[in-house]
């Protein structure tokens, strides 16, 4: 590991200036990521700064009724949260189903949405890879692709992101807040991420320095017929726990009368960003809820699968999985 | 520049160092103190081995990096039993026979320390039925299974790792009525 310099500023501001001011410079939170990546030479900074301990550490109901979840909280703490699990369950379920509990215990939310994809490629510095090294060449397109992208890949990188919580986030119509050199800025999270095109080697949107203070959620949707908010996340995985998702759902449904009153769909493990199924939920809009239409409109959507050699089964496993899942929101409603 | 002034309480006792910074909270604890009971399998956080409780929860120690941690208090297998008696959990693994070679035995006693609290605390796992009451959720072998999933066992004790954990959470429930 290259050697570099360390600081803890005491306000969010003094952070700021710090990373704003030195190229080389990453924020550090849990560090199971960054750590990660700096013994494996991937991540060379010159400075850290521990954001860790800034005061972001709270998760807050809005004067909307929604709620606010501070950068710093830690996965296990928010997933344990009483307002959490009642309110939003899918958020609670994504995070779960996410590493282990001792890397919940100590990643935070800020670092888990800018986790780095886990292609072989971009964590072995022996290969090139157009992400960690622009220009270098992309070897997972006639290599090892297998848990690699079907959706929005551009030839020069075919990354997924890995985030479980991103995915239900998207579903949950979340907004980013950050603050940077430039001042304080709101995304929804959907836009936060990029797809490669020719740019593989930036993940987001963030400009150098700015900060993830905190993440919003709206109201939960509710059905007419119950209080229970109806939203699942489920994540398919190659063993049945401490594994990254294959491919994962995140839903949330409200059906009335039979026909589909509300609903939001976002998937996981296709693509450099959790991918919300615009399409899809365009298409079942006001439509019976039946299975039928369930995969029609999640065909639709996966109709602009691109597969390579190894990885054309996430696209079935992507259909059932969708499926299966709106059905079983639509029954319980 | 490149190093740091850390003090950490380990096993109740306060330590300080002048560290490198790109020592892990691992590495400090084997390399600068001789507390080898943790150990280092992958040192990518995939494995268990290196499981301590950084202020009562349990982290992944390679991980982490000692600098940040100033100030926290650690508790490594060695800070776990008193005196004369061992901690529950090390008595449960000794009394099923939960290890083989015993490479990942002080990071699985770390890790079910911890996950026996956050039971307790009623924090869900994945496989915590969502409609299940708030409070304690029980310890049920899936729940184990489950709770125990980042920590691996190359010599596959996990029957017994299970019949353990099993155990040393009622003993453990046991003494805190
Ligand atoms: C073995 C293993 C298995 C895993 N399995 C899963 C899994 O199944 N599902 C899953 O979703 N994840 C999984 N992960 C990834 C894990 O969730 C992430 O490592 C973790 O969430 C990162 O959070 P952190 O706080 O430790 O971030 P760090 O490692 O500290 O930081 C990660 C990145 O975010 C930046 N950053 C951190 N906070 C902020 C902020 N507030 N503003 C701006 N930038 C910031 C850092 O500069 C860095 O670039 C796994 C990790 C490991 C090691
Ligand atoms: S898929 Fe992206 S991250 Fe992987 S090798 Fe290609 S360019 Fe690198
Ligand atoms: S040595 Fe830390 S998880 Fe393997
Ligand atoms: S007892 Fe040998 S690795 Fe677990």
């Amino acid at each position: 590991m290259k050697t570099f310099r360390y600081e803890r500023p005491a306000d969010p501001a003094a952070a700021v200036t710090l990373v704003a001011g030195t190229p080389g410079a990453r924020y550090l939170a849990g560090g199971t990521n960054l750590v990660d990546l700096m013994k494996l030479g991937v991540e060379t900074p010159e400075l850290l700064v521990d954001v860790s301990r800034l005061p972001f550490g709270e998760v807050e109901e809005t004067d909307t009724g929604g709620l606010r979840i501070g950068a710093a909280v830690r996965g296990s703490r928010l997933a344990a949260h009483l307002l959490v699990r009642e309110r939003y369950p899918a958020l609670s379920q994504a995070l779960l189903s996410g590493a282990s509990a001792q890397l919940r215990n100590a990643a935070t939310i800020g670092g888990n949405l800018l986790q780095r994809t886990r292609c072989l490629y971009f964590q072995d510095v022996s290969k090139p890879c157009n992400k960690r090294r622009p220009g270098s060449g992309c070897p997972a397109r006639e290599g090892a692709h297998r848990d690699l992208a079907v959706l929005g890949a551009s030839e020069h990188c075919i990354a997924t992101n890995t985030s479980d919580l991103a995915v239900a986030l998207a579903a949950l119509d979340a907004t980013v807040h950050l603050t940077g050199p430039a001042g304080v800025r709101s995304l929804p999270l959907t836009d936060l991420y990029r797809l490669p095109g020719d740019e593989p080697e930036r993940d987001t949107v963030l400009r150098h320095g700015e900060l993830i203070t905190s993440v919003e959620l709206p109201p939960p949707p509710h059905s007419a017929r119950s209080r229970a908010p109806l939203m699942v996340y489920r994540k398919v995985r190659d063993r049945a726990s401490y594994a990254f998702a294959l491919v994962s759902v995140a839903a949330v449904l409200d059906v009335r009368d039979a026909a589909v009153h509300e609903v939001r769909l976002a998937f996981g493990g296709l693509a450099a960003r959790p991918w919300r199924a615009r399409e899809a939920e365009q298409a079942l809009q006001g439509r019976p809820a039946t299975e039928e239409a369930f995969v029609e409109a999640v065909r639709t959507e996966l109709s602009a699968c691109r597969p390579l050699r190894e990885n054309g089964y996430k696209l079935a496993l992507a259909e059932r999985l969708a499926v299966a899942v709106l059905a079983d929101l639509a029954g319980q409603g | 520049m490149g190093r740091t002034a850390v003090t950490l309480e380990i096993n109740a006792q306060s330590c300080a160092f002048d560290l490198d910074n790109r020592t892990t909270l691992l590495d400090a604890l084997r390399e600068h103190l001789g507390l080898t009971g943790t150990k280092k399998g992958c040192d990518h956080g995939q494995c268990g081995a290196c499981t301590v409780l950084v202020d009562g929860m349990r982290m992944n120690s390679c991980l982490l990096l000692a600098v940040a941690l100033d100030g926290a208090q650690i508790i490594t297998v060695e800070g776990l039993s008193s005196d004369a008696a061992l901690h529950p959990v090390q008595q449960a693994f000794i009394d099923h026979d939960a290890f083989q070679c015993g490479y990942c035995t002080p990071g699985q006693i770390c890790s079910a320390i911890g996950a026996i609290t956050e039971a307790a605390s009623g924090w869900p796992s994945a496989v915590t039925p969502q409609e299940r009451p708030l409070g304690p959720v029980p310890l049920t072998a899936p729940e184990i299974r489950e709770r125990m999933s980042g920590n691996l066992c190359r010599c596959g004790a996990y029957v017994n790792i299970v019949n353990a954990v099993t155990e040393a959470a009622e003993a453990v429930g046991e003494a805190a009525r």
